[in-house]
C-alpha cells in the first residue's frame, strides 16, 4: 500500500514533528520507497517465531529502595530554556479559551 | 614521537619512564589538532584548559606512582553523544543547542578514573544516525586518507582523530556498525562489545536494544586496554550485564592454532568491491597459515537484516527522541500559543533530515494498524538472525566477514539516496541485532584506502576475537599512516 500525504501528516502529528510543505513531499516519496524495500520481510514465515525485544535474559532489574545522591536541582535547571521557582516553565497545555476546543 | 603512530601502550611506556610528561603529550596532541583539524574537522569541541588540567593531574599520579593505569595521561577523544560533565554535548544536532550535561557518562567516568585525558568531543552523524558523518548538523568530517572521502559513520570524528594523530584513542558508539565501519574506513581498530558489556548510562540513546559504546584504537592491544577500563556491570544501566570482566590483555596471545573460523558466504554480497573481497580472503589465508581452521558457513537470514534493522532502530529512536521537546534543555521555540506549537516548531527546526526521516519511519512502524506488519515482524526476523549466529557458533569459535562491502566513498556520493546509504551497513547490522561482540581490524588496501576485516564472537567472548585479531595483526606488515 503506497504512502499517501495523509499518512505522512498523520505520522508527523503522532511524532509532534512539524514539517514544511517541501519536507512532506520528499517524505511521501522516500518513506514509500523505504517501506517498499521492507516488504522483503514478508517472504519469511514467522508465525512460530517469538519476537526479540532485547538479547539479554534480563527482566525486572531491581535496585534496593535506598536514597542516593540525586542531581542538584540548580544544575539541572541551568539547562532549562525557561524556569521559575524550581519548575520548568512551559506554554499552556490547553488553550485559554475553551470555546476553541 | 609520531602522533599518528603513537599507541596507548607506547605512550604509557614513555610516560611511566618519564621520557615525556602528560602535559607535554597533551600539548603535542592539542598542537596537532590546531594544525590539521581545520581540514579534517574531527572535533566539534576541543577542551584545551580542562585537558591540560587533567594532564597535570595525571603527571601528579605518575610522579607519586599512585593510581597509575595504562591509560593515565593518555589523550582521548569522546564521541559527542556521550555526556561529559561541564562540557557542552551536542550529538551533532541543533536541538541540543546550549546543553551542558551535569554528569559524566559511566564510560567517561571510568576513563577519567583511569587517568585518561579527554581532549575534546568528536563529530558524528546527528544522534548517531548515519554511516558517513555527513548528517552532522555542523560539518562533515574528512577521511585523513583522502580528504574528498567520508571517514565512515556515525563515529567518523572519533576514527579520523585516531587515524590522524589528533587523539591517541577514542570512544565511539555502535548501533548498526557505527564504531566498526569508521574504524574500517580510517584504518583503525574498532570494537563493538557484547550488548550489556559496557554501560550505556550517559550515552545519548538512539536504539536502546542495539546501542553499545566501544573503543577506536590504533592497534589490538590498545583496544584490550580500553575495554579493561570501560567494561563491566553498572548499577546505573539496568541493561548492563553482571558478567565479570577478564583482563583482556591476557587474551593477546598470537596463537590461533585450531581456532575454528566460519566465513559466511552471504557477507560477500553482490556489489562487494573486488579488492575488498580479495583483502579479506588474503587475511583468511594468513589466519589459515597460522593454524586456524577456516570453513564456509551460512547465515541464511542475512539478506533480511537491513530491512529488519531499519524498522527496529528507527522505531526505538522515535521513542528515544521524543524527549527533545523544548521543555527541559536545548532548543526551545516558543512562538506563542500552546505547548503543541512549541513541540512541533522546536522539533522541526532542531532535527536534521535523516533524523526526521527515521523518526517518521519509526513512528509509522509502531503506529496502530502497522505495528504487527512492521515492528513485530522485524523483531521476529531479529530472532531468526540471532538463531543463525547461535547455530553457527556450535561449530565455529569466531566468524570473519568484510566490515563493509566497499572502502570509503566520496563525500556527497550517497547522501541523497537513503537506501544506498543504508546498504553501507549490510555487514554490520546483524551483529547489533544478535547482540554479539564484533571488531574491525585493518587487513589491506584498495585504491590506497584501508580495508577492514570484521571478526565476530560469542556473547561475552571478546577475548577470543581479540586473540584472533592480535594474531593476525602481529603476523602482518606494520600499518601505514596517512600522509601528513
Amino acid at each position: 500500500m503506497p504512502i499517501t500525504r495523509r499518512d505522512v501528516e498523520h505520522v508527523a502529528y503522532l511524532a509532534r514533528l512539524g514539517l514544511s510543505e517541501a519536507e512532506v513531499e520528499v517524505l511521501v516519496r522516500q518513506l514509500d520507497s523505504i517501506l517498499e524495500n521492507m516488504q522483503i520481510l514478508g517472504e519469511l514465515d514467522t508465525t512460530q517465531i517469538p519476537p526479540t525485544a532485547q538479547v539479554l535474559p534480563l527482566s525486572n532489574v531491581m535496585r534496593p529502595d535506598e536514597l542516593w545522591n540525586p542531581l542538584d536541582q540548580q544544575e539541572v535547571l541551568a539547562n532549562a530554556p525557561a524556569s521559575e521557582e524550581g519548575f520548568f516553565l512551559i506554554p499552556p497545555v490547553f488553550e485559554e479559551n475553551p470555546a476553541d476546543l | 614521537m609520531n602522533l599518528k603512530e603513537l599507541t596507548i601502550h607506547k605512550a604509557h611506556e614513555l610516560l611511566a619512564t618519564r621520557q615525556i610528561c602528560a602535559v607535554d603529550l597533551t600539548r603535542a596532541v592539542l598542537e596537532r589538532i590546531g594544525e590539521v583539524d581545520g581540514t579534517i574537522k574531527a572535533y566539534i569541541t576541543v577542551t584545551p584548559e580542562q585537558s591540560l588540567a587533567a594532564a597535570a593531574g595525571a603527571d601528579e599520579r605518575l610522579r607519586r606512582g599512585e593510581g597509575v593505569t595504562p591509560l593515565t595521561g593518555v589523550p582521548v577523544a569522546i564521541k559527542d553523544n556521550m555526556c561529559t560533565a561541564g562540557v557542552k554535548t551536542t550529538c551533532a544536532s541543533r536541538i541540543l543547542d546550549g546543553f551542558v550535561p551535569p554528569y559524566d557518562a559511566t564510560a567517561v567516568a571510568r576513563l577519567k578514573a583511569a587517568g585518561a585525558v579527554i581532549v575534546g568531543k568528536a563529530n558524528l552523524d546527528e544522534f548517531a544516525m548515519g554511516s558517513s558523518t555527513e548528517n552532522s548538523a555542523f560539518f562533515p568530517t574528512h577521511n585523513p586518507w583522502d580528504l574528498e572521502r567520508v571517514p565512515g559513520g556515525s563515529s567518523g570524528g572519533s576514527a579520523a582523530a585516531v587515524a590522524d594523530g589528533e587523539a591517541v584513542f577514542a570512544l565511539g558508539s555502535d548501533t548498526g556498525g557505527s564504531v566498526r565501519l569508521p574504524a574500517s574506513f580510517c584504518g583503525a581498530v574498532g570494537m563493538k562489545p557484547t550488548y550489556g558489556r559496557v554501560s550505556r548510562y550517559g550515552l545519548v540513546a538512539f536504539a536502546s536494544s542495539l546501542d553499545q559504546i566501544g573503543p577506536i584504537t590504533k592497534d589490538v592491544r590498545d583496544c584490550a586496554l580500553v575495554m579493561n577500563a570501560i567494561a563491566g556491570h553498572d548499577y546505573l544501566d539496568a541493561t548492563s550485564a553482571a558478567v565479570a570482566v577478564p583482563d583482556y590483555t591476557a587474551a593477546l596471545i598470537p596463537d590461533v592454532r585450531g581456532l575454528r573460523i566460519g566465513v559466511p558466504a552471504e557477507y560477500f554480497v553482490a556489489g562487494i568491491q573486488p579488492e575488498v573481497e580479495q583483502a579479506v580472503r588474503n587475511a583468511l589465508a594468513k589466519l589459515a597459515e597460522l593454524g586456524a581452521m577456516v570453513s564456509e558457513i551460512s547465515l541464511p537470514h542475512t539478506r533480511y537484516a537491513v530491512a529488519s534493522y531499519y524498522i527496529i532502530a528507527p522505531a526505538e529512536a522515535s521513542a528515544n527522541l521524543a524527549r527533545y521537546d523544548g521543555v527541559k534543555y536545548g532548543l526551545s521555540l516558543r512562538p506563542g500559543g500552546d505547548i503543541w506549537r512549541m513541540y512541533c516548531q522546536t522539533r522541526e527546526a532542531g532535527f536534521g533530515a535523516e533524523v526526521k526521516r527515521r523518526i517518521m519511519l519509526g513512528t509509522y512502524a509502531l503506529s496502530a494498524g502497522y505495528y504487527d506488519a512492521y515492528y513485530l515482524k522485524a523483531q521476529k526476523v531479529r530472532t531468526l538472525i540471532k538463531q543463525d549466529f547461535d547455530a553457527a557458533f556450535q561449530t565455529c569459535d569466531v566468524i570473519v566477514t568484510p566490515t563493509a562491502p566497499t572502502v570509503a566513498f566520496r563525500i556527497g556520493e550517497r547522501i541523497e539516496n537513503p537506501l544506498a546509504m543504508y546498504q553501507t551497513d549490510v555487514c554490520t547490522v546483524t551483529v547489533n541485532q544478535a547482540g554479539i561482540p564484533g571488531l574491525s581490524v585493518p587487513c589491506g588496501w584498495a585504491d590506497g584506502l584501508p580495508v577492514g576485516m570484521q571478526i565476530l564472537g560469542r556473547p561475552f567472548d571478546e577475548a577470543t576475537i581479540l586473540r584472533a585479531a592480535y594474531a593476525y595483526e602481529q603476523a602482518t606488515v606494520v600499518r601505514r599512516v596517512p600522509a601528513a
